[in-house]
């Protein structure tokens, strides 16, 4: 999995989330709660998809690691990769 | 005993609080089942048909109406969360509301979804309270609705910006009349999360009723894998060791759950508890059992409502005593305060209109008066009432000519809180519940959380909510119990 697949998937899993938010100009350098509207409940959202859809878990005390498209790849990347690798 | 089904959580009730909760927990992989002792879903928002011709149960209108792209609201949070697109709500706003007091020579004060109506009416009855007002609504705004927020009376907090008592009973009488569970007052919080929805947000409807937004939520549930029992009640929860260890069904089938989610109010859960060893690990809390119960009629006529002689108001709240007095009534019925509602007064678009005329009044009424008449009394009583509360009404719509509307009429009914009771389980008839909240949702059981009603959070978007963050607090994010 490349990191632009990375970027994809979560923003597919915001997409549903918000989906009356704009994504298509997103700047993936910049905090996503800067640029689109995403409160507590939303972030826990996006932990939980990824869980369910790619079984990928994310800690509490490693939320952080999400908070923008960049950091998303280059935390989420290597676990997608890792899982890839024992299917 | 090796056949007995054994789910992740098991929800009491099938209304818009255990419907959401379901949802949420169906999408994220739970094994759920709801069970629902009656055959409809909806809760105190059901539907029922009679020759045919649909009604909706108790929704007025679905408050908390923002406009599309206004965002970090109730309405926004709730559609996120259960993943519904807004559109499939079908939300029609309201035209303009009234709150009357005082007769034909009392105050009116009119408001819509856009919140500068209410204040330029405050402004012209109640020149010197305008700016305080102002502040009240700036502290609503801000309100914290954590479960540790302290408990104060919502009366105490408006005297602190509103002087004058009419004003005060003005302000209260929306909120009250669409959610307090107490007499004469409310809590605080309880007030801020009704005035926001009601007033500073707005009140919608879908064109075809609750129906349409049950159906979402059931479809919803349906596509992530929830069961759904109906007609099936559960009557009682063993509870071992303090945790719930079976639950047995109104068919005497006992099955089982990692976690309870009861949406069925705390008095009426607390009377499904069976202690197979000791007492409960905590003292038991004291809820208070609810009195505030409603009559509602319904009248189906031919006409639409504004050819007989009704105001284009969506809603009319009204009072005509010196104070407002928000109670249990001594007689069946109080008809000097209630809310009439005319379904066809929304803005459905030029293209739609109801095909038939619809007015609803809503007055208090006694649920142990109403409970205590024998069925032929009861009968009887209902159509006298009706009458009562229908000409009391006309009072405030000069127009309305009783003959042309007994003319237009094609159908009515009504609802007393003997149905209430019947038909939600809710003791008392009591609409709104008891009027001790539990905010948490956490009860002596381990295993064991409330939501709806009782939880605190109000009105068809509200127990949305509190399906919502009840599953998430204590089942999604905590990850199930063993």
């Amino acid at each position: 999995m490349t990191n632009d697949e990375t970027k994809k998937a979560v923003l597919d899993i915001i997409a549903d989330i918000a989906p009356d938010e704009d994504l298509s100009n997103l700047k993936s350098d910049v905090k996503l709660r800067d640029q689109v509207q995403l409160d507590s409940m939303d972030f826990l959202d996006i932990v939980m998809e990824l869980r369910k859809r790619h079984g990928i878990e994310v800690p509490e005390a490693e939320y952080g690691r999400l908070a923008s498209l960049d950091s998303c790849a280059e935390y989420l990347t290597p676990k997608f990769n890792a899982l890839e690798a024992k299917r | 005993m090796n056949s007995r089904s054994h789910y992740d959580v098991v929800i009491l009730g099938a209304g818009l609080s255990g419907l959401a909760a379901g949802v949420r927990l169906a999408h994220f992989g739970k094994k759920v089942c709801i069970f629902e002792r009656h055959n409809a879903p909806g809760g105190l928002n059901s539907f029922y048909s009679i020759n045919g011709r649909k009604f909706d149960v108790g929704l007025h209108a679905v408050t908390n109406f923002v406009p599309h792209g206004v965002r970090g609201t109730a309405l926004a949070r709730v559609l996120r969360q259960l993943r519904i697109d807004r559109g499939e709500l079908d939300l029609c706003e309201q035209r303009y509301s009234r709150i009357t007091f005082g007769g034909k020579t009392g105050v009116s004060l009119n408001f819509s979804n856009q919140f500068s109506l209410f204040e330029s009416e405050v402004a012209k009855c109640f020149p010197n309270e305008v700016d305080g007002l102002r502040k009240l609504v700036e502290r609503i705004k801000a309100t914290d609705y954590s479960p540790s927020a302290p408990l104060v009376s919502a009366r105490s907090v408006i005297k602190e910006f509103i002087h004058n008592p009419l004003l005060e009973d003005m302000l209260l009488c929306v909120p009250l009349f669409y959610g307090s569970a107490q007499e004469g007052d409310m809590s605080y919080t309880q007030f801020a999360m009704l005035f926001q929805a009601s007033i500073l947000e707005g009140l919608a409807r879908p064109f075809d009723g609750i129906r349409p937004l049950i159906k979402v939520l059931i479809d919803k549930y349906r596509e992530g894998g929830g069961e759904r029992r109906m007609k099936c009640g559960v009557k009682k929860l063993t509870i071992k060791s303090g945790k719930v260890s079976a639950l047995t069904l109104d068919s005497d089938e006992e099955i089982t759950a990692d976690v309870v989610l009861s949406s069925i109010g705390a008095l009426e859960t607390q009377a499904l508890l069976n202690y197979t060893e000791g007492s409960p690990a905590h003292s038991k809390q004291d809820v208070e059992l609810g009195k505030i119960s409603f009559a509602e009629t319904i009248s189906v006529y031919k006409n639409q409502p504004s050819e007989l002689g009704f105001t284009e108001e969506t809603a009319l709240f009204f009072n005509d005593s010196e104070k407002l007095d928000y109670s249990e009534p001594k007689d069946l019925i109080d008809l000097r305060c209630g809310v009439v509602c005319i379904p066809n007064h929304f803005n459905f678009g030029s293209e739609r209109t109801m095909p038939e005329g619809i007015v609803k009044i809503t007055c208090l009424a006694n649920y142990s008066h109403w409970a205590a008449l024998p069925r032929e009394t009861y009968v009887e009583a209902k159509k006298d009432w009706y009458d009562k509360m229908l000409n009391r009404v006309l009072s405030y719509y000069p127009q309305c000519k009783s003959e042309a509307l007994l003319q237009s009429l094609v159908q009515h009914d009504m609802f007393t809180p003997k149905t209430i009771k019947r038909y939600t389980g809710h003791l008392n008839g009591a609409i709104y519940g008891s009027p001790t909240k539990n905010v948490a949702g956490v009860t002596s059981v381990g295993n064991l959380y409330l939501c709806g009603t009782d939880q605190g959070f109000l009105g068809i978007i509200g127990a949305m909510l509190s399906g919502i963050t009840m599953a998430n607090t204590h089942i999604l994010t905590k990850g199930v119990e063993a």
